[in-house]
């Protein structure tokens, strides 16, 4: 058994747990998320019926779940993580075959009020059932090959079916999500310094295979590519989305044109202003101040994730904190690059900002797993 | 797995160590994110907000309120009227189909136009408004106005479409307005941007495209915020539009309908010219057609029709129509052969009823000849022979010297459409344009206004004037252009002696009122307006030498198209001439019989500015007039509404 076994008296037990719930992390996500209404209010033209109340409501049961979540002791969770893993991936092959029988791509689950993505779902059990490898495995041979085979299949099978969706965001995030736990857990630097250079190897293969039969991503896929690196070649199509979005951050200038008084978002030349595009709204109406005052909340989160995870001496509830910081970051950089014109439009949302039902509950229930690893770690009287 | 506590203090150590690089690499990402945003909204924030402002501002243009044309009394002859329109909104509307037979249930749509809409509806974005019909009646407007409810999308619109209230009286004159044509921009070095709007319209014929840059005005602008689909938010800021001048033209709208009543039957053209200051009064030429009609876009059914008439409704008779001036031009060769001196004033020329020239005989219109005639004489019997001597002694050159100081041969800048110069040959002329020699012969033909020579009415009315008033008067179409006076153009006299001139006036007095006058029967006999005027009839037709020994057929017997053309000058107040006119009747047969009446009732209209009094008629012919008023579909003469002025 583990030191924390060992060490288990000196882990609050009972009512007191809520006194040693992270409030701090718990300020800091109400922070993010009421930017988010405020937001999704400004986007609905001061109508906060539309967006911003459903999106209210979720926070409060994501919020409640957290709290149920965090309350739970950590060893549970890390027992759950392989079920939890196994039934996350069979829901993505559930929407894949129901995508097959449909129409077109499904991406997800109808349980009636909720629409559940299960790629939503994998980004966080996979970084679970890597932690608890991780847990498990011991110290030496965790940068050996053969122990590293395992945690590659559990990141690829699940991408695979993602990317085949195909949601190339998504993909991404796992990959990124697995590696992250990887390389906290200890990996040899090799092994990372390799991937980069096959991934290096595989966007020279997906952009050699551009027009054969074998052709790895979608058209659109490509064309999303070709006008990120020059937009203004389509300034009227694929390119209209990148261009607007840029031109509505950079006119919102150093302090913004104020609330609902976006042109850019308000008179719709910004696409999916209330989902992946909310962050463009936030920076034209409330300038470089609104959009680096986000920037630094979701860096406080991070840092007192990786504080939390630091003074975790449990391997399982450490690697876990890291993985759900870093699957945070991976979200809202991805999203902030793309509006910027950094990185490609692959369709990530904003976490906690953008409307969305399932994105939300899932990132707070991860949150509550962060938040059951900072109550049932072991402390030193 | 079990685990020592050294390796769990070592595994913990790692995942610091690794957990601190990873946070401080997503540090390091989230200050290059921080950096990104500081260059986008503070350094370059400047160059986005532009673009910003370009994707959400549009500027667009206010078309002018045309300027209003007004007759010298103040009468609206064009003007704006409040043009209502059906429009409909595509996206506003479930059913198109169905909106627009619902539509159809209410007013009347014909073909061509609901085509042209659904053509334009297919071109354009959704939210556009599409003119299903215009110039509806306000009634139509009202009935859509109540359906409203039942018909989401459909709305009555108003906009300014240009209106001629007095229809086809000035037609000529004003001309009309049209969408801009592909052409009309080719034509154009720098087209004003109004042009494009659509439905946008600028003058075609006449006045209101010879004066177009007045009457247009300048457009107005409107800065509007769109969005992304190009819809209109709202108005930002708006520049009125300059409205286009108002222009008072000299004619007097109630002349001119008697006019062109008076010569509705005919193919004609009359002209009215003030000799004092050259004022055009009246400018007719019947038949006419309803400019309104092209306005809206003439059917094709239309047009061919008004095209293909025999009496060619399009064409402006009066300053586009050249005629022969006939006897109307024998003024001119005596006044030539008197002013140089190759002919006394009492010194008479016998006529035998031909005079031989160059082994041809050129026959005087009376076969039985006139015997012995002075230059009064001559003009009053309108005796050939007397004229074909007195130009052969002159010269076709001088005489065409004093045609150009009267105004012949002369390109009268008025602002209207086709304006013809006409022809007065000369040896010169001849040369140049048909790089012939001038035959002798010639002269003769020319001297009774047949062969070469060609005027068009105005220049006959103009000739008269100078005749009259012995000063070259100018004419003037234009009274006013936004309020200001246009100048009357100084009238230096002519040099021509006054009692040369004076025979020719008595002349002409002798031949509408002299025993032997010939247009006796159409004389004014009321007290100090006495009218003096000239016959003339035109050939248009070679008479052989056979069909005058037959004895040359008579006009009533020969198609419309082989008859003489009838033409008569005259000028009134004799005493104090005031009013000159010049008459075409083409094919009308003698200037005395088809010409000369119309004439002398127009003028009579001019002197009396309204319809005049049976007692200026001879009492012969007043029951006649009588009943020829009556029957006549004259307008009463209206009154201004306000005084012309600027809108």
């Amino acid at each position: 058994m583990t030191y924390l076994v060992n060490q288990v008296q000196t882990v609050p037990t009972g009512l007191r747990k809520v006194l040693y719930v992270n409030w701090a992390l718990v300020l800091l996500l109400t922070a993010v998320a009421s930017v988010g209404f405020l937001m999704l209010t400004s986007v609905a033209g001061g109508d906060t019926g539309r967006w911003a109340e459903p999106q209210m409501k979720r926070f409060v049961v994501g919020m409640i779940s957290m709290l149920m979540i965090a309350m739970v002791p950590i060893w549970f969770w890390r027992s759950m993580s392989g079920i939890a893993y196994l039934g996350a991936l069979g829901l993505l092959v559930l929407v894949e075959v129901m995508g097959e029988i449909g129409m077109g791509a499904q991406r997800w689950i109808d349980l009636g009020p909720l629409r559940l993505q299960p790629s939503e779902l994998m980004k966080i059990t996979l970084v679970m059932v890597l932690a608890a490898y991780y847990d498990w495995l011991p110290l030496a041979k965790v940068s050996r090959p053969l122990w590293v085979i395992p945690p590659l299949l559990l990141t690829l099978v699940p991408t695979a079916l993602v990317l085949k969706q195909p949601d190339l965001g998504t993909a991404i995030l796992l990959i990124a999500g697995g590696g992250i736990v990887m390389f906290c857990a200890g990996v040899s630097w090799w092994y990372f310094i390799a991937v980069i250079a096959a991934g290096v190897g595989l966007v020279y293969a997906v952009f050699t295979s551009r027009g054969t039969d074998w052709q790895l991503i979608k058209d659109y896929q490509f064309r999303r590519i070709d006008t990120f690196l020059d937009p203004s070649t389509d300034p009227l199509g694929a390119g209209y989305h990148i261009t607007q979005s840029k031109i509505a951050l950079g006119s919102g200038g150093w302090a913004g044109k104020g609330f609902m008084q976006g042109t850019q978002s308000r008179l719709n030349f910004l696409p999916e202003k209330h989902t992946d595009f909310i962050f463009t709204t936030l920076a034209e109406e409330f300038g470089f101040v609104g959009g680096v005052s986000l920037l630094a909340l979701y860096g406080l989160i991070i840092f007192f994730c990786v504080v939390s995870a630091v003074q975790n001496k449990d391997r399982f509830g450490s690697l876990l904190t890291l993985g759900i910081a870093a699957t945070l970051f991976l979200f809202f950089a991805v999203n902030m690059s793309m509006v910027m014109g950094l990185a490609p439009v692959v369709g990530v949302p904003l976490p906690l900002v953008s409307y969305g039902g399932s994105a939300m509950l899932v990132l707070l229930a991860a949150f509550g797993l962060v938040q059951s690893a900072h109550v049932h770690r072991a402390r030193n009287r | 797995m079990r685990r020592s506590p050294k390796e769990t203090e070592v595994a913990a150590g790692l995942v610091t160590r690794r957990g601190v690089v990873l946070g401080g690499i997503q540090l390091g990402f989230m200050g290059v994110l921080g950096l990104r945003m500081r260059q986008m909204q503070v350094t370059e924030a400047d160059s986005y907000r532009l673009l910003a402002e370009e994707n959400r501002i549009n500027v667009r243009l206010i078309p002018p309120s045309r300027g209003i044309i007004y007759d010298r009394h103040g009468i609206a002859i064009a003007e704006n009227a409040q043009n209502y329109r059906v429009v409909i909104v595509r996206e506003d509307v479930e059913d198109v189909d169905e909106a627009i037979a619902k539509v159809r249930r209410l007013v009347n749509i014909d073909d061509r136009e609901l085509e042209r809409a659904l053509r334009e509806m297919s071109r354009r974005s959704p939210f556009v408004p599409i003119t299903l019909a215009d110039q509806l009646a306000w009634e139509d407007v009202a009935e859509l106005a109540i359906n409203a409810p039942a018909l989401p999308g459909i709305t009555p619109d108003v906009g300014l479409s240009r209106i001629y209230p007095l229809g086809p009286d000035f037609a000529h004159i004003v001309g009309y307005v049209g969408p801009v044509s592909e052409r009309d921009l080719a034509q154009l070095q720098n087209p004003d941007p109004l042009l494009q709007i659509p439905e946008f319209q600028i003058g075609k014929i006449g006045v209101e495209t010879k004066l177009e840059d007045q009457l247009r005005g300048k457009a107005g602008t409107k800065r509007i915020e769109v969005n992304a689909g190009g819809r209109v938010m709202r108005e930002l800021s708006r520049d009125e539009f300059t409205a286009g001048q108002d222009l008072q033209l000299t004619i007097d709208h109630g002349l001119q309908n008697y006019a062109q009543v008076r010569l509705a039957n005919e193919s004609a053209g009359a002209v009215v010219i003030d000799i004092e200051s050259g004022d055009l009064l009246a400018m007719a030429s019947a038949p006419s057609f309803d400019p309104n009609l092209f306005v809206r876009g003439i059917s094709t059914k239309d047009y061919n029709a008004l095209r293909d008439h025999e009496y060619r409704p399009l064409f402006n008779k009066a300053v586009q129509g050249l005629y022969p001036p006939g006897s109307t031009f024998k003024m001119m060769t005596g006044l030539a052969a008197l002013r140089a001196g190759v002919i006394g004033p009492r010194e008479t020329v016998y006529c035998p009823g031909f005079m031989s020239f160059g082994g041809r005989r050129f026959h005087c219109w009376k076969r039985g000849g006139h015997g012995h005639m002075d230059f009064n004489n001559a003009l009053m019997q309108s005796c050939d022979v007397y004229f074909y001597e007195a130009a052969n002694r002159v010269g076709v050159d001088r005489l065409a010297d004093l045609c150009h100081e009267f105004g012949l041969g002369e390109r009268h800048d008025l602002p209207l459409s086709a304006i013809q110069e006409g022809i007065v040959p000369s040896t010169k002329w001849k040369a140049q344009v048909r790089g012939e020699r001038w035959n002798p012969g010639e002269t003769l033909n020319t001297a009774i206004g047949q062969g070469d020579v060609l005027a068009s009415p105005l220049q006959l009315a103009v000739m008269t004037a100078r005749i009259a008033s012995g000063r070259a008067v100018v004419p003037r179409l234009i009274k006013s252009i936004d309020g200001v006076d246009t100048p009357v153009a100084e009238a230096p006299p002519l040099a021509v002696d006054p009692g040369i001139l004076a025979m020719a006036q008595k002349g002409m007095w002798n031949v509408s009122n002299g025993s032997r006058g010939t247009a006796r029967r159409s004389r004014i006999v009321a007290d100090g307006i006495e009218m003096a005027g000239k016959t003339g009839t035109s050939q248009v037709r070679n008479i052989t030498a056979a069909e005058r020994a037959r004895g040359v057929t008579r006009n009533d017997q020969l198609p419309w198209n082989r008859r003489d053309h009838g033409l008569f000058v005259a000028f009134a107040p004799f005493d104090k001439p005031k009013y000159a006119i010049a008459t075409i009747v083409e094919h009308g047969g003698g200037g005395s019989s088809a010409a000369a009446p119309p004439a002398r009732d127009i003028l009579l209209y001019a002197l009396y500015g309204d319809i005049p009094p049976l007692e200026a008629y001879p009492s012969e012919q007043r029951e006649r007039i009588k009943a020829m008023h009556e029957e006549m579909a004259l307008r009463p003469r209206l009154k201004p509404e306000a005084k012309p002025s600027r809108a």
